[in-house]
């Protein structure tokens, strides 16, 4: 069961980073609003269901879709003037930041809404466990693998490696940069927003739940690496056992303390990451 | 003439408010090896950049293939015909030598990518040994060949390179020039070669150009570049100019 509840953490913890591992890991922007991208996932699943939508549909097909359009509007009308100036860029993220915030506590009140969690849950011997949390983590999993997969095996995933290493060299040999950085952060934004989407029913939704996710997310893909796929999944799969693993024996807020200072260790010890340690040049 | 491939007229350009090009005028012939001498600071990679749509022409045209492209982006030029192998090779490094070349077949199909890396690797067959490894932890002369291969792989009809002779050891460079020779010949491509390696430009050119404060200020028989002693007299200071 304690082994159940570690995977659900991780799987949690992976998914809540994904689409910053993209738009951090890949494109060297600091989004401050991968919470609210989260967020504005959540409220769509949510209001999707309330209208009727079969609640399947809403995580997996709204949600994504929703963030990823509003992913594509910040990029097309604020990120595209801004790429490689960092600290502009988090600047500019941080204002889309508070205007969403401002935006759906405008629409929607300060106040947390939510829907069921699907498919209910099982037991082991006193235990027990929603099947739905184990769920989600077969689709961070699924998600993780299919990243590698796209960006390994892909003409889309090495066109896309090739730009960000390169976009000028790039430019050259008849790839659009401005393309490929506009489809990989509405990719980014897409997972960002399948991450509230799934969460929704686990935490509910209001329109400041991102400051509770963008540290962790940032930490986790920080010591994860160069690498975003392998980077990110090894390090939510030890931060996360940490984390889990210390809530279990103290409370949720020492594991999260656990959270922090493990990864404070291992960037210590492997200042460029996990990755830039070992597994050096995968995805 | 009906068979010029790049027609430039007028050419300005600078970076910010400093202007480096003057109104540069040449043209290129199909299947011509032109190269453009000129010491450091002349404008030689600035016009290449600008051909390629780096930098912005603050006047004048770029005809290609007899299309105005001076209005468009690099990888449109690229799309057209343009082929770039810019200074310093510009390698993705964490790529390895195979994706590099597959990068530059990025636009083609799947059987015309194929067949235009076979097409590479048998051009050059120094780049077969080292396709697995990371583009950059390859030799300086390596990553050159690895650039030439990759830019060929996207099919040009013209290659702008610049300065490919530049921190490579003596026997690459012997080797590049023997390489350019033949592709220029097996593919018709045209070649714009902006050097001062004097030995390399008059060996492979058709005809050079001289640079001199971003304008072009004579053509040079390559015949008689080749004779060192009247080097003096086409160039501003024949100390920069490195003879190999």
């Amino acid at each position: 069961m304690v082994l159940l509840q570690i995977a659900s953490a991780i799987g949690n913890l992976a998914l809540v980073c994904a689409g910053l591992a993209v738009i951090f890991g890949m494109m060297r922007v600091i989004n401050l609003a991968h919470g609210e991208f989260i967020m504005l996932g959540g409220f769509a699943a949510v209001l999707s269901v309330h209208a009727g939508v079969n609640i399947w549909l809403a995580m997996l097909v709204v949600a994504p879709l929703t963030v990823a359009a509003v992913g594509l509007i910040v990029e097309r009308l604020i990120m595209r003037r801004l790429y490689g100036r960092m600290v502009d860029t988090m600047l500019a993220t941080w204002g889309v930041s508070l205007l969403l915030i401002g935006l759906t506590t405008t629409l929607f009140g300060n106040r947390v809404v939510g829907i069921a969690a699907p498919l209910g849950s099982f037991r082991i011997g006193g235990y027990s466990i929603g099947a739905y949390e184990l769920v989600i983590t077969l689709i961070s999993i699924a998600i993780f693998v299919g990243g590698y997969l796209l960006l390994r095996w892909t003409p889309l995933g090495l066109v896309a490696r090739a730009t960000m290493q390169n976009r000028e060299m790039a430019a050259s040999l008849g790839i659009e940069p401005s393309r490929v950085y506009a489809v990989t952060f509405g990719i980014g934004a897409a997972l960002s927003g399948l991450a509230g989407g799934l969460l929704a029913p686990l935490s509910g939704v209001v329109p400041t739940m991102g400051v509770a996710y963008v540290a962790k997310a940032f930490i986790t893909v920080i010591t994860g690496g160069a690498s975003i796929i392998v980077g990110t999944a090894t390090s939510s799969l030890l931060l996360g056992s940490i984390s889990t693993l210390t809530t279990f024996l103290t409370t949720p807020v020492v594991g999260d303390v656990a959270l922090l200072v493990s990864a404070t260790i291992f960037l210590r010890l492997m200042p460029t990451g996990i990755t830039g340690r070992i597994f050096r040049g995968a995805p | 003439m009906s068979n010029e491939i790049l027609t430039v007229t007028g050419l300005r350009a600078g970076y910010d408010r400093i202007p480096i090009l003057f109104g540069i005028d040449f043209n290129v012939a199909s299947g011509e090896f032109v190269g453009i001498l000129g010491h450091n600071g002349m404008g030689k990679s600035t016009l290449l950049k600008t051909l390629m749509g780096h930098l912005p022409a603050t006047g004048g045209k770029i005809i290609f293939d007899g299309d105005d492209i001076t209005s468009l982006s690099p990888a449109q030029r690229a799309r057209r015909g343009l082929g770039y192998v810019p200074q310093g090779r510009q390698i993705f490094p964490a790529l390895n030598a195979l994706d590099n070349l597959r990068v530059g077949a990025a636009r083609l199909d799947r059987a015309s990518a194929s067949h235009a890396i076979e097409r590479v690797l048998e051009e050059l067959p120094r780049l077969k040994p080292i396709l697995t490894r990371a583009g950059g932890v390859l030799s300086g002369g390596e990553q050159q060949i690895l650039a030439l291969g990759r830019c060929l792989c996207s099919q040009p009809r013209l290659v702008l390179l610049d300065e490919p002779t530049e921190g490579i050891q003596p026997s690459i460079i012997e080797e590049m020039k023997e390489i350019l020779r033949a592709l220029s010949r097996s593919r018709r491509m045209s070649v714009l070669l902006v050097e001062q390696n004097l030995d390399f430009i008059s060996d492979l050119a058709d005809r050079v150009l001289v640079i001199q404060r971003g304008l072009l200020s004579e053509e040079v028989d390559p015949e008689v570049l080749r004779r060192g002693e009247v080097v003096a007299g086409y160039l501003p200071s024949s100390d920069d100019v490195i003879k190999s």
